[in-house]
């Protein structure tokens, strides 16, 4: 598997409010990767600083092996991006929006060309339409046809389904589905609900406030058997620094909170032992009962705010 | 970069907006003609007042094509650079409005580039706005009212002087003042393109382009010498006017105009220098502050 | 009034005694004469008008004359400003008709000519003339100078150069002097473009005089001037 998008320790602050704080997290070739998280946690400033839109303050990104800063351009002509709504000129036509935004991709953009993407998203016949006659399906597969007019080998689809009814969401799923599976492309997608992205994605980023709370593949992250411990100590800080150094340190993470930790049940003794052999002074150990509940914890946490 | 002007001046085409700024020229253009062409000599005779007294002129001869030009030129380009914001303006703040920014800065062109284009492209809907003024304002007012001698009606200083230019030295100046008038209005463009990158709706940049010509347009006609002095020099607003200077023809000792000549080239020159030199640095700024741009909208 | 009835003769009989030259009255009416040959005219000039507010080139004017006054200058192309009192310019004006009481007023000299001063006052109380000072040269029975003071266009001189057509009393060269009113434009009207140059005082002071200065190449005389070009 090769990495397409590697990002490290990546931090954005806007005035005093940090957006984004020391993520990393890494996108694999034909991965169809999940952005969860609620509104405000991140996810659309780190989706815009991997399309150069938002400037990080620190670390570094790279994309097919290339830092984004420094080849921007060779790495836009293989992306392609739908940013929140599908916005594009209202006052001219699905075929002049189409053209244009492939010049500006570099693509020549032929008649042919054009009329054949806007067929492939069922346009073709309303090719000559002001967008402004479009309804938010149409403009939405208009904003596919957009995103994927110069072949992009990787798409960036921030929140492709809102504003979508059921119908519309189902569809855009598939294609989503389609382009990884049948065409290879590499896909990152955010979404505020966690069912979408595990009927979408095979791997996942979990986002709050800013930071990582868990990132790994769908199937294993939802697997049931596997569930997420609340762990309070009296040195949180000192504790997760212990734990670093042990066979824990990559499920576990550190909150303002709390220390969570991705294990099995029957995994919870043990890691109790190791607790007890490197002194740290247990407080709570609380179970959740999947990712689910985990996720849903963070949302009332944030609506209890 | 040729690509990408022709996708911006396609846009622009394609705009109502950009319609009805040729749509104010032809308007205000053909008042103004219908307005001379039934009582031009009221306004003749206002102007002459006192000199009718001792002299006799042909007043019909004197409200000609050149002269309904000047007439509208001066005040239309008054109101140009509303125009000119209107557009300009718009070229960053309405992307963001309407959500193609983000789209456009996602595609393999430097945010560099894309200033540089916008701004060509308000330059060339400028030039194109000038152009359709000296088809209404000078050609169709030459096919309505004739060529004849032209009457500048001038202050300068506390003085008021009449100028007469013979209507075989006229056309080259409106070419050249028609040329100045697309550089002062270039500033113009090149600050509502500034605050364009600010604001995510092309009200705000629009109204504020405005609002900063009219205010040093006003502090610029305040007749009060420390402001004329030490105020007046470091507005822009000072220099829009500068296309007159190709209409002071020089004069001999005794009075007698020279034919193709300037009273004043050095000020003009400067002048333009001057705008110029807000044009690199309105652009200038705008590029900087744009590459550093979260694109939040 | 009385003290002028009685001062007057006094005078004009001492410099009449003193240079012992023609009766002035004479001199008027000869000079008259000579106008008189000419019925009609039609010239072609070049007019220089100098008054400071005024920049306009030199035009080429036409130039039609009719007796006993009628006279008309025209530009020959583009607008021309032609000044209200020069339509007197052959003197005529200064001289036209009989009423009016001539008065020596003694010697002067134009240029390097010696010449006979004399003024005349009409008798008509509503002539728009008050006063003509006429500088004839007693030689050619040339006016050299005239200056009339008017009712409405204020005082004009005339200043000629005979030559070529000086049998037909026709100058070859006329220097009109007005007095004109300092012209304002409107306030508002404009917006200018201030260049920075600063107007000098003496500029100011010499607004109120005009000048217009008509060269004449050749004359038409006595050939018949339509009465449409007075129109």
């Amino acid at each position: 598997m090769n990495p397409v998008v590697e990002v490290n320790n990546l931090s954005k602050k806007f005035k005093e409010i940090d957006a984004v704080t020391d993520l990393s997290f890494t996108v694999y070739d034909g991965d169809i990767y999940g952005f969860l998280g609620q509104n405000g946690a991140g996810k659309s400033t780190t989706i815009r600083m991997l399309l150069s839109l938002i400037k990080p303050d620190n670390g570094s990104i790279s994309i097919f092996g290339k830092g984004l800063t420094e080849n921007r351009n060779a790495i836009m002509k293989q992306t392609g991006a739908i940013i929140e709504r599908p916005d594009m000129y209202k006052y001219l036509s699905a075929y002049d929006n189409l053209s244009i935004f492939a010049k500006l991709s570099g693509v020549k953009g032929s008649r042919k060309l054009i009329m054949e993407k806007l067929d492939q998203v069922g346009l073709a016949d309303r090719s000559n339409s002001k967008v402004k006659t479009f309804s938010q399906g149409m403009k939405q597969r208009l904003g596919i046809a957009i995103a994927l007019v110069h072949e992009p080998g990787l798409i960036i689809l921030d929140e492709p389904t809102n504003g979508l009814d059921p119908q519309g969401i189902a569809d855009m799923r598939n294609m989503i589905i389609g382009l990884s599976r049948n065409m290879g492309k590499t896909i990152i997608v955010s979404s505020h609900l966690l069912s979408e992205i595990e009927l979408m994605a095979n791997r996942m980023i979990i986002m709050h406030k800013g930071k990582k709370m868990v990132e790994g593949k769908v199937a294993e992250l939802l697997d049931p058997s596997n569930s997420m411990v609340q762990l309070e100590t009296t040195d949180d800080r000192a504790t997760f620094k212990a734990l670093s150094n042990t066979a824990w340190a990559a499920k576990a993470t550190l909150t303002d909170k709390h220390i969570q930790i991705r294990l099995g049940k029957n995994e919870i003794p043990a890691l109790a032992e190791s607790l007890h052999s490197m002194d740290a002074k247990i407080l709570a150990i609380r179970p959740r009962h999947s990712l689910e509940d985990y996720f849903i914890s963070l949302t009332n946490e944030q609506t209890d705010v | 970069m040729f690509n990408l002007l022709q996708i911006e001046l396609y846009k622009i085409s394609k705009r109502p907006r950009t319609y009805i700024a040729f749509a104010a020229i032809t308007a205000i253009v053909v008042i103004f003609q219908l307005a001379f062409k039934a009582d031009g000599k009221s306004y003749m005779d206002l102007m002459l007042q006192s000199v009718q007294d001792s002299f006799d002129i042909d007043k019909s001869k004197a409200i000609n094509g050149y002269f309904m030009c000047y007439i509208i030129l001066n005040t239309l380009l008054i109101q140009v650079p509303i125009l000119v914001a209107l557009i300009a303006g718009d070229a960053i703040s309405g992307e963001a409005n309407m959500g193609t920014l983000r789209l456009l800065l996602t595609k393999p062109v430097s945010r560099t580039k894309l200033i540089l284009v916008k701004f060509a492209a308000s330059v060339i809907y400028t030039i194109m706005l000038l152009v359709w003024m000296a088809v209404m304002a000078l050609f169709l007012s030459l096919l309505i009212f004739g060529a004849d001698d032209m009457l500048i009606f001038r202050v300068k200083g506390d003085e008021s002087l009449i100028l007469q230019i013979t209507s075989d030295d006229i056309m080259w100046r409106y070419f050249a003042a028609f040329g100045y008038a697309a550089v002062a209005l270039t500033v113009i463009a090149a600050l509502a393109m500034l605050l364009s990158v600010f604001a995510e709706n092309s009200i705000g940049p629009i109204i504020a382009t405005v609002c900063i010509v009219i205010v040093c347009t006003v502090v610029s006609n305040i007749n009060v010498p420390i402001i004329d002095k030490h105020v007046k020099p470091w507005l822009f607003t000072s220099y829009l006017v500068g296309w007159k200077g190709f209409f002071y023809i020089g004069t001999t000792a005794d009075g007698e105009p020279i034919k193709g000549s300037l009273e004043n080239w050095p000020a003009i020159r400067n002048s333009l220098y001057i705008l110029a030199a807000h044009i690199l640095v309105l652009l200038g700024s705008t590029v900087v502050i744009f590459r550093r741009k979260d694109i939040l909208s | 009034m009385l003290r002028k009835s009685i001062l007057l003769p006094l005078l004009l009989v001492t410099v009449t005694g003193m240079l012992q030259a023609q009766d002035i009255n004479q001199l008027v009416a000869n000079a008259k004469a000579k106008l008189g040959k000419v019925n009609d005219y039609e010239a072609k000039g070049r007019m220089k008008t100098n008054v400071t507010f005024l920049k306009v080139p030199v035009a080429n004017v036409k130039v039609y004359f009719k007796a006993p006054s009628r006279m008309k200058i025209k530009s020959e192309k583009g607008v021309s400003f032609v000044p209200k009192g020069a339509v007197s310019i052959n003197a005529g004006g200064a001289l036209g008709g009989n009423g009016y009481t001539i008065i020596d007023a003694g010697t002067d000299k134009v240029g390097n000519t010696l010449v006979r001063v004399a003024k005349l006052l009409p008798l008509d109380e509503n002539s728009e003339v008050v006063l003509s000072t006429v500088y004839i040269d007693p030689i050619t029975s040339l006016i050299l100078k005239s200056r009339t003071t008017t009712k409405e266009n204020g005082t004009f001189e005339l200043e000629m150069t005979f030559s070529r057509y000086a049998e037909f009393a026709l100058p070859d060269k006329v220097i009109f002097s007005f007095n004109t009113k300092d012209y304002k434009l409107p306030k508002g009207v404009t917006f200018d473009f201030d260049d920075g140059s600063t107007v000098t005082q003496a500029n100011k002071e010499k607004q109120k005089k005009g000048r217009a200065e008509i060269t004449f190449s050749n004359y038409i005389i006595n050939k018949g001037v339509s009465d449409e070009v007075f129109r």
